[in-house]
């Protein structure tokens, strides 16, 4: 498979949004916005990783289905490693520590 | 075999091809980078067994004689990390699994042999760090790193040592994704993957857990190192850190690192039990989707490390049923080797005694463990030598027992000698024997309520402690002698046939030792896996 070239003006547009992107997470970190926050600030964390993945990483330009589905992948691993953490972190409060 | 004399000209392969330490040091032969593994993780086996020696030695009696507190607390945690990151997690796969793979599959070489080679590279930097670490004083957090003991109390070498584990996290991240792409993109014609060895199925399978698990120990250990070196606050309350954070991401790959360990044996042991039983594997399938299935299980049951460390009660419950799932696989694995020896013709050589030795220790091991993941019972015998037998059993008991199926097997393939007989089957007994007497014990040890960790003991827990000690002078004897017998075989060893044990994969199809590109020309597999049919050779050598 040829490699699909990508024109430089991509790139620059990409890095010019990644940087616009980190701006604005620094400017909100100033503002209070109480428990939305953390949702703000994950939620452009994960269109920076995203503009990455697709851009730079060239996985957007894939058309092997196996490439899909070791991204597909590693994303549903990280579920699991937050999901099933969240199982402790979230229940603490209603069925109280072992032992306590 | 009597009858077969050596070759007047040897035939040139890949050991004789050129002799210069350059050519080693510079070789992207997987099966070289293969021999250069299993020399360093044979040197760091012997370090963690010195560790392990000394942790012994001063268990014989109940006073804290041998050794101050603080230096058993170092002995104890370089065991765990030489044993765990340089021994066990590299040792079959590095090993065996780069020799094989693409021999197996009917390959010339890895999908990407030079980064292959860097992942040598990459262990003997990790490994040269650890060895820093060890001479300059140690590191005392146990093999664990629990914060906040090693992110703020410990005086030693801790940043040093995770920095060396993460370095070593890298060759093992290599050697996955390079198994991942091989099997994929690689097989020979007719290698379809209800062809493959079950071997090539396990490490599949071990790939997965290797490249999906090490990134996140990784950071989990490097977040220690910042906390400690910058105070950042992730684990430490007082800086708005949650200490349990650390035991969430340190047991989310440590927990699989055990599959790690234990999936490449199971990949031993299944062409071991078939070759040595002259059957196909008994439910070839379900053996194959079992190493699947215990890769992905595997990374659902990781808090069951931490039932009395405080996290929820529901979490608990959680991961105790999800822990209870992983037997499900590893007993169908257990149960489809034992209907593979039914009605076969078993011989008993030396890798066949290994592999039956496996069988019955991974299940004690296995079994145990179903105890550990009651919660009930774990709030009695959590940290106690309770847990220290049951894992012994699994990475000792199995791991071990298949690497040294393993190398027994396919040693012939490796070298182009065989090794003594008489003298692996007295190694293997004696191993057994060994290896019983010295963890047994600790079952018995930990339901009374020694705790591990601990240099010191109360009187009445030292006949049995004696007991283990025994036995771990009678295993250390076990270990030494396959090392002189096999270096022995180098030069005195009978010349090797293609296929002493007529086994049926193709790296038994392609002479012994192989040439440097594995097979003269491309093989077309046009049989189906463990298809006895296929090789028309007797076994010689039984």
């Amino acid at each position: 498979m040829a490699e699909h070239v990508v024109s430089r003006k991509t790139y620059i547009v990409v890095w010019i949004a990644l940087m616009a992107l980190m701006v604005l997470t620094a400017g909100l970190s100033r503002i209070d916005l109480g428990e939305w926050s953390t949702v703000v600030a994950m939620a452009i964390a994960v269109i920076k990783a995203l503009l990455v993945i697709l851009f730079f990483m060239h996985v957007r330009y894939e058309d092997q289905k196996i490439t899909w589905v070791v991204v597909i992948a590693g994303f549903f691993w990280l579920g699991i490693l937050l999901a099933l953490s969240m199982t402790d972190y979230l229940s603490r409060g209603y069925l109280g520590v072992a032992g306590h | 075999m009597a009858t077969i004399a050596a070759p007047a000209v040897e035939r040139e392969n890949y050991l004789n091809t050129d002799f210069r330490v350059r050519s080693w040091l510079l070789t992207t032969d997987h099966k070289r980078i293969g021999i250069l593994y299993l020399l360093s993780i044979t040197a760091m086996f012997f370090v963690g067994g010195f560790a392990a020696t000394m942790i012994r030695l001063e268990l014989l009696t109940p006073a804290g004689d041998l050794m101050s507190s603080d230096t058993y607390n170092k002995m104890f945690t370089i065991h765990g990390i030489v044993m765990v990151f340089f021994f066990l997690i590299p040792s079959i796969p590095a090993t065996l699994g780069n020799f094989l793979v693409p021999m197996m599959i009917g390959a010339r070489d890895l999908a990407f042999p030079k980064i292959n080679l860097a992942s040598w590279y990459m262990y003997i930097t990790g490994a040269g760090l650890m060895m820093y670490v060890v001479l300059t004083g140690g590191v005392d957090t146990g093999w664990t790193f629990y914060v906040p003991f090693s992110s703020t109390y410990s005086n030693t070498h801790v940043i040093a040592a995770v920095v060396a584990i993460f370095i070593a996290g890298f060759s093992s991240i290599f050697t996955g994704f390079n198994f991942i792409v091989t099997i994929h993109r690689m097989r020979a014609p007719g290698m379809t993957w209800s062809r493959l060895p079950l071997f090539i199925w396990s490490h599949y399978a071990t790939s997965v857990i290797m490249v999906l698990g090490t990134p996140v120990v990784a950071i989990a250990l490097t977040l220690v190192a910042l906390e400690r070196a910058f105070h950042m606050g992730i684990f430490d309350p007082r800086l708005g850190g949650d200490p349990l954070l650390f035991q969430h991401l340190f047991w989310f790959y440590s927990h699989p690192a055990v599959y790690i360990m234990i999936l490449p044996s199971m990949a031993v042991v299944s062409e071991v039990v078939s070759t040595f039983s002259r059957k196909r594997v008994f439910g070839y399938a379900a053996v194959a989707l079992a190493s699947i299935a215990i890769a992905v299980l595997g990374f659902l049951v990781w808090a069951h490390h931490m039932f009395v460390a405080g996290i929820s009660a529901y979490a608990a419950l959680v991961f105790s049923l999800l822990s209870y799932f992983v037997a499900v696989p590893s007993a169908i694995k257990v149960f489809n080797w034992m209907a593979t020896m039914y009605k076969g013709s078993v011989s008993l050589a030396t890798p066949m005694l290994y592999a039956m030795g496996f069988i019955g220790l991974f299940t004690m091991g296995g079994m145990t463990g179903l105890y550990l993941a009651a919660l009930g019972i774990d709030v009695h015998v959590h940290d106690t030598y309770f847990v220290i037998a049951h894992f012994h059993y699994i990475m000792v008991g199995g791991a071990v027992m298949g690497y040294l199926a393993g190398i027994h097997f396919w040693w012939p393939k490796i070298s182009g000698r065989m090794y003594p007989e008489a003298w692996g089957k007295i190694a293997a007994a004696t191993i057994f024997i060994g290896f019983n007497l010295t963890f047994f014990p600790q079952f018995v040890l930990g339901y009374l309520g020694m705790p591990r960790r601990y240099h010191a003991y109360p009187p009445e827990f030292q006949v049995l402690n004696v007991m283990s000690t025994a036995g771990a002078s009678i295993l250390a004897v076990g270990y030494v002698l396959p090392l002189i017998y096999l270096l022995w075989s180098l030069r005195y060893g009978e010349v090797a046939p293609d296929n002493p044990w007529a086994a049926t994969g193709l790296e038994w199809r392609t002479p012994s030792p192989p040439p440097t590109e594995n097979f003269p020309e491309t093989p077309v597999v046009t049989w189906e896996a463990y298809d006895y049919s296929s090789v028309a050779e007797v076994p010689v050598a039984r």
